[in-house]
């Protein structure tokens, strides 16, 4: 079994979610070569194979080319998977190279057995198996679903090159807007999810936090909805919290909102659905409505 | 200038799934569909593109499935789209992402459509490949996950969401497909108006054998509620009790009540 896993780097450096392609290719027990679109200056801790294509010259977003970068690689290496991390760049790139290569391509794989896949679906509440035809297939793997895996060691660089040029012309990064409030230092987190249904209801999640001397957060809907400044945010694309205490009001637990707060020390969710997401990593799962739970605990705890 | 949209019908979330009888995806009894949410964003995007070039572009809406995805054409029609296309498909859910992107590029391929839009993914399958593999197909530029739009001669300049907040800015010459998240823009509900005035709107239905040509690359092989991960204590009943409760925890396992 033979994996080629795909790296990123972004900003001259390489991103440390490379390193959970390791800890997928230990799981699967899979000969790995790495490729890599970056600089000799900031490569992997990995004794095996890597592709090296330089990104001053490729980019690190021009998905036209790293898409025959890595097909240039998938013929040197010939493997049995291709595998990204189910990333900005990985879902962008692994769907072209599945094309090129006339693949299957497996979406956000969370685990294996016997030559299946396990992948959510239904908003993380279900799962599917599913099995890919063919001799080579390309796999996305959601973020978080293997351990980071450092090998050590240093890599045997194989220049990689492709012809032509990306329609795709990258312009930029713009940096994330400001935080406004620093979550990362709040001991007490309460958020909002949509669950909390309109804005007018705000208030209420505002007045617990208040009475247990926490922050206000959000789920990405409320700010998304205008609801609250986009620096609230908890997730993925906002920022990730550990506090002693988060309590998550009407959210049900999208990927995105739980990888930025799953460290939290002691997780309450209340939630109508008792199915929700959220409660994969909740200490406490409160089935109820928000609206009518969150006044009754905030006015107990004012007594 | 043709602008496409594909969209698609979804369950809404917050529904109960059960395994149908072929045992590898949701049985429908008892779920109610609606538009997929990330597809809201690229059909108020493509509304605001024709709206910006003074309403000249001719505007199609596309959708894959059974008889029941007529009404989100039919929002779609509502919301400002010219035209639906209907690719009439009961069995849509056991096809994998590549056939239903050569079915859809199948029709626009002999359209000509200068932008297309779609949902970054859809909130079942979640797969992320139905858009790109429509550009892979039709040989379009192709930028995913977009949260900014701006349009000008024969270029668009999109904003790509990455992790940690940090926006990628990119330009691309149309033809373009672009695939959007949540949180860019503000999809406006359908007016009363105009919902009567779509019902006029032309739909035209292509059975899927028409289109399709592939082969699937994947089989499908289970559908499951996940492996119980989640140790916590659920509380259910009487809401005043609920409370009392959870204080009870709250003070024996954290430090925040005391």
């Amino acid at each position: 079994m033979k994996a080629l896993l795909v790296g990123e780097c972004r900003d001259g450096k390489l991103l440390e979610h490379t390193y959970e392609l390791f800890g997928f290719a230990e799981q699967f027990g899979a000969d790995c070569a790495m490729l890599l679109v970056g600089s000799e200056s900031a490569l992997p801790g990995y004794g095996g194979t890597l592709y090296l294509a330089d990104a001053a010259k490729y980019g690190e977003y021009n998905p036209d080319l790293h898409k025959r970068l890595v097909q240039a690689a998938v013929e040197r290496e010939k493997p049995d998977y291709v595998v990204f991390i189910h990333s900005s760049y990985g879902w962008d790139l692994a769907p072209r190279v599945a094309a090129v290569l006339g693949a299957a391509q497996l979406s956000e794989v969370l685990g294996f057995a016997q030559g299946s896949f396990e992948l959510p679906c239904c908003s993380q509440k279900m799962r599917r198996r599913l099995k890919p035809a063919g001799p080579v297939a390309v796999l996305t793997l959601q973020l978080g679903a293997f351990p980071v895996v450092k090998p050590g060691g240093s890599p045997k660089l194989q220049h990689l090159d492709a012809e032509g040029a990306g329609r795709v012309e990258f312009l930029g990064y713009e940096p994330p807007l400001p935080k406004g409030v620093d979550l990362a230092k709040a001991e007490v987190i309460v958020s909002a999810g949509r669950g909390i249904g309109k804005v007018e209801n705000l208030p209420v999640i505002a007045a617990l936090a208040k009475a247990l001397g926490g922050e206000v957060g959000a789920s990405r809907p409320v700010v998304n909805s205008g609801w609250i400044e986009a620096g609230h945010q908890v997730g993925t694309t906002g920022q990730t919290v550990s506090p002693k205490l988060y309590v998550a009001c009407g959210i049900s637990g999208a990927i995105q909102h739980l990888a930025g707060m799953k460290k939290s020390a002691f997780v309450v969710a209340i939630n109508k659905d008792k199915d929700a997401p959220i409660g994969e990593v909740a200490d406490v799962m409160v089935v109820a409505d928000v609206m009518q739970f969150v006044p009754a605990l905030t006015a107990k705890l004012a007594k | 200038m043709k602008i496409l949209v594909c969209i698609k019908q979804v369950p809404d979330m917050e529904s109960r799934f059960r395994p149908d009888s072929t045992g590898v995806w949701y049985s429908e009894t008892d779920l109610a569909f609606r538009v997929n949410e990330y597809d809201e964003y690229a059909l108020e995007q493509a509304v605001l593109l024709k709206e910006q070039l003074g309403g000249e572009p001719e505007l199609t809406v596309l959708s894959v499935g059974p008889d029941r995805v007529v009404e989100a054409i039919k929002k779609a029609l509502a919301m400002g789209c010219d035209r639906g296309v209907h690719v009439q498909d009961g069995a849509s859910h056991l096809k994998d992402p590549w056939q239903i992107a050569s079915v859809i590029a199948a029709h626009a391929g002999g359209e000509g459509y200068d932008v297309i839009f779609t949902g970054m993914q859809s909130l079942d399958r979640g797969s992320a490949q139905v858009g790109v593999a429509v550009a892979e197909l039709l040989d379009y530029a192709c930028a995913t996950t977009i949260i900014g739009f701006e349009y000008a001669d024969g270029a668009v300049t999109v904003k790509r969401e990455l992790e940690g907040g940090a926006r990628g800015v990119v330009r691309l010459r149309t033809p373009a497909l672009l695939t959007c998240q949540l949180g860019l823009n503000q999809p406006r509900y359908p007016t009363l108006p105009n919902i009567m005035k779509a019902k006029k709107k032309e739909i035209v239905a292509i059975p899927v054998s028409e289109l399709l040509r592939e082969e699937s690359k994947t089989v499908m092989e289970g559908f499951y509620p996940p492996a119980k991960k989640g140790t916590g204590i659920v509380l259910e009943g009487d809401v005043a009790d609920q409370v009392d409760r959870l204080i009870g925890i709250l003070k024996e396992k954290t430090a925040v009540l005391r």
